[in-house]
């Protein structure tokens, strides 16, 4: 803990919405200006609060969609019954303050030093922090060889659907959609299993960094699947969702 | 209701011990399992928020917040930071 009692501390603060932007039916990004943000790493979250007429606040965590150096953004996919992603993906409008705090993690965050080559394996909104890796690979100029496997239940539930299908050089991308798919779909069709895993993860010889991000049943199929397959536990970062999102 | 993970609560602990705390190392109390924060097994929503021990299951913290005042039991813990 040493040096670290000098950290400033983070505390709320009033952000301003700048844009929303429709992902899909259910998901928005929302690109905010933060007065006293610190800058951000790829894979931090930051935390949204929101108090209503009586005083009951609700808080929850969202992954920061933007790469470092970026306007700080945040997508959110609407749960019907959330205390707080209704509020953001139906009513929020550009110009409206929003209180959050952040960035926030040390965990799950990627560096362009900290090498690869990387699998980045995505459950449904789990793609955001690892979109965030993505552009920020992209902005650095680094060649680290790149494989994402995206997991979602349709072909309209895909996130980012435009940009992840334009991967910069050194970017590959796997898709496999759960639930149903269009006739003509040449990509997986089925939950992601040690087969799937076989076939598109690198081998754990390549001495790969894993970053898998979803509902926690998901994180915890796939990185029990990659573990028992070779890769170093403390190759495999997880982050779990609860039981948001689809795969 | 099911877990997430001790990234959940970096804002929490930001808050609690003011300092960045998903990678820090912690030591379970009961089985001496040693992992980051971030691996923890978190209840966002139990009457508060309890971390378990992703081995053993034992609980190792709990925060309960009320108004601006939050409540921490770090007993389950051998060790952290």
């Amino acid at each position: 803990m040493a040096g670290t009692a000098l950290r400033r501390r983070l505390t709320w603060q009033t952000a301003k919405v700048r844009t929303v932007i429709d992902e899909t039916a259910s998901v928005r990004t929302i690109t905010l200006d933060v007065p006293d943000w610190a800058g951000h790493q790829a894979g931090q979250h930051l935390d949204i609060r929101l108090t209503d007429e009586d005083g009951y606040v609700a808080e929850r965590s969202y992954s920061i969609a933007s790469a470092p150096g970026e306007a700080v953004a945040i997508t959110v996919e609407r749960l019907d019954d959330g205390e707080v992603s209704p509020y953001l993906t139906d009513e929020l409008r550009a110009g409206d303050d929003l209180e959050l705090r952040g960035p926030i993690g040390g965990y799950f965050v990627w560096e362009p030093g900290d090498g690869g080559p990387l699998l980045l394996l995505a459950g449904g909104s789990g793609i955001v922090p690892l979109r965030a890796i993505l552009r920020h690979r992209d902005r650095t100029s680094s060649t680290v060889p790149v494989r994402l496997l995206y997991s979602s239940r349709t072909l309209d539930d895909l996130i980012y659907r435009a940009e992840v299908d334009q991967p910069a050089s050194g970017v590959e991308v796997i898709y496999t959609l759960t639930r149903s798919h269009p006739p003509d779909w040449s990509g997986y069709t089925r939950r992601v299993d040690a087969a799937l895993l076989g076939e598109v993860a690198w081998p754990a010889a390549a001495m790969p960094l894993a970053y898998i991000c979803g509902p926690t049943s998901f994180v915890e199929a796939v990185s029990q699947i990659l573990v028992q397959s070779g890769y170093p536990a403390e190759r495999v970062k997880t982050e779990r969702f609860g039981a948001t999102g689809g795969t | 209701m099911e877990a997430v993970d001790g990234n959940a609560i970096g804002g929490l602990l930001l808050e609690v011990f003011g300092a960045e705390m998903t990678d820090a190392a912690s030591v379970c109390g009961s089985c001496g399992a040693a992992c980051q924060v971030a691996e923890l097994v978190v209840y966002l929503r139990a009457p508060g928020t309890v971390v378990r021990c992703r081995s053993c299951d034992s609980v190792l913290m709990v925060f309960v917040q009320i108004h601006e005042r939050i409540c921490v039991d770090l007993l389950g813990l051998a060790a952290l930071g």
